[in-house]
């Protein structure tokens, strides 16, 4: 059964139709990305399922559940979360307090989750008590995904994970993506950086203007020529 | 010299924590939505007619304070809902008019209510008792102010500091969306500050109008703009920063008032100047040049944001 089910989903910004009824569905267990060009939809498409823009018809099914037309901290709560796009740490807390405020819904013991994002990222216990507004944007990334990482989510949702940061850096990053569903975490992925999206997406599909376009495995959209010439930046031959 | 000076030091550190319990309510307001309550001096003179309806049918004293700061809390928090919940989206300019005419609207109500007559507010034993301390004669709510201001305000603090709710206040400031992403419901964030600023408000209602005895429809406009001086001294947004400008502004501004004696007593001038009579002008001298110099304020938040 899918864990997350789209089905015709429009939404419109005050008239301007930025989904125009789009269907997908990400299986549970798998790497899912959504490339696309600027404007395209992507991120519209996240913060629609994570309840931030309302949903102007279709319907968003979660774990067996409808819901679209929840509040955001209803859709949280049960273990859909996001990585918003452009980082969005708080500046103003420290990095364990922006820890815990990822753990906001949760009542039980949080020290063991704390723990295992420190594992993950050791740069991060160095600066435990540091603003998070004073960290390096790879650190903040970390930070944003560690955070998200604390309602110990079933499906979690990247929006730009790579966006502005080194390659170095981008390389780390997607290398946590893999691991985290190693641990049995679903993702769902938007990225430009179609190249590395698709490298580790065990199935992608391709968002154009509010529409979803082509679709297939990560590896077989990585070798079609209109995808290479359009998102890869080769030329067709 | 020094008995000179100490009366208005006193009554001035007594102002500054009335105005520091009313500027909390403008600069936590401030933090959260970056918006001016224009209406907060008028939930504090609404505290005042409240209290003094609430003493007329009765009740004991006791329990009139703690029914007017319960009052006073639920009107904060409707406030919001009604006039400010409705235009989150809306630009903030519409939500700042929105506060001038909730501001009307309380001032024009107390009007009707109590025909424009100035009421007496009840006397409060102990706190409206004269007291000598040194070369000054005063209320004991002179000595009580500023004690209670600075438990309440370290109270608030802690909160702000060392509590999930406070930790979620911090966290919708910078960031709504973001905030609701982690699953916090903003909507009782920011009515919990307007529950926190009223509250406060209501308190420093008590203790300003034992000392000054009579409310009328307009008693809220000058201390609530006071305030908002201090608010915007001290660094708006910022708490501490609200109250040491409270202070500070308080204690120049009755400094002032005695200004005449204490300049007569010096040797410096052989008679009176009338120069109490600019002890207003000073607080909006300072805002003008607090505006023009450092807009930020003494606390002003410091920008880290990284990009």
């Amino acid at each position: 059964m899918s864990l997350l089910k789209v089905m015709d989903l429009k939404v419109s910004y005050g008239g301007i139709e930025a989904l125009k009824g789009i269907s997908f569905a990400v299986e549970k267990g798998q790497i899912v990305t959504l490339i696309g060009a600027n404007g395209a939809g992507k991120s519209t498409t996240l913060r629609t399922i994570s309840g931030l823009v309302p949903v102007k018809s279709g319907t968003i099914t979660y774990d067996g559940n409808v819901i679209s037309g929840q509040q955001p901290q209803q859709i949280v709560a049960q273990g859909l979360c996001m990585v918003p796009e452009g980082r969005r740490v708080f500046p103003n807390l420290t990095v364990y307090e922006n820890l815990r405020i990822g753990a906001y819904l949760r009542k039980d013991d949080i020290t063991a989750d704390v723990d295992h994002v420190y594992n993950l990222f050791p740069r991060l216990k160095e600066r435990h008590w540091q603003l998070a507004g004073t960290l390096s944007g790879g650190e903040q990334q970390m930070l944003a995904v560690g955070r998200a990482l604390m309602m110990r989510p079933k499906l979690l949702m990247m929006d730009e994970p790579s966006l502005g940061l080194a390659p170095l850096v981008i390389k780390s990053i997607f290398e946590i993506i893999q691991t985290l569903h190693e641990e049995g975490i679903t993702i769902l992925l938007v990225e430009q950086n179609a190249n590395a999206a698709l490298r580790i997406a065990d199935y992608a599909f391709v968002l154009e203007t509010g529409m979803l376009d082509v679709q297939g495995t990560g590896h077989d959209l990585l070798n079609d020529p209109a995808i290479k010439a359009a998102y890869l930046g080769e030329s067709k031959k | 010299m020094w008995n000179t000076v100490f009366p208005y030091l006193l009554s001035g550190i007594s102002v500054g924590g009335q105005y520091a319990l009313i500027a909390i309510g403008y600069t936590m307001v401030y933090g959260i939505l970056r918006l001016i309550n224009f209406a907060h001096g008028d939930v504090f003179m609404v505290a005042g007619i409240v209290m003094v309806y609430m003493a007329a049918s009765g009740l004991p004293l006791w329990l009139c304070i703690v029914l007017d700061l319960v009052a006073t809390a639920i009107i904060g928090f409707a406030i919001e809902r009604i006039a400010y919940k409705p235009l989150r989206t809306a630009p903030r300019m519409s939500i700042m008019i929105s506060a001038i005419g909730v501001s009307y609207t309380l001032q024009n109500l107390v009007l009707y209510i109590t025909g424009g007559l100035n009421q007496i507010y009840p006397k409060i034993p102990w706190i409206s008792d004269s007291i000598t301390i040194g070369s000054a004669t005063t209320k004991v709510v002179t000595v009580v102010t500023p004690i209670l201001t600075i438990l309440l305000v370290f109270a608030l603090v802690m909160l702000i500091n060392h509590t999930k709710v406070g930790m979620a206040m911090r966290a919708v400031s910078k960031d709504f969306e973001t905030s609701q992403l982690m699953g916090i419901n903003i909507n009782s964030v920011i009515s919990t500050t307007f529950v926190i600023g009223s509250f406060l408000a209501g308190v420093g209602s008590t203790l300003y109008f034992t000392n000054y005895t009579t409310v009328i429809q307009t008693s809220g406009a000058m201390p609530g703009l006071k305030a908002f001086v201090a608010a915007v001294f001290g660094g708006i947004g910022s708490v501490p920063g609200a109250v040491v400008g409270a202070f500070i502004i308080g204690i120049a501004e009755n400094l002032i008032k005695g200004l005449d004696i204490i300049l007569f007593k010096m040797g410096l001038i052989s008679k009176p100047m009338g120069l109490a009579i600019f002890s207003d002008a000073f607080t909006f001298a300072l805002l003008i040049i607090i505006l023009a110099v450092k807009p930020t304020g003494l606390f002003g938040e410091k920008s880290i944001d990284k990009v």
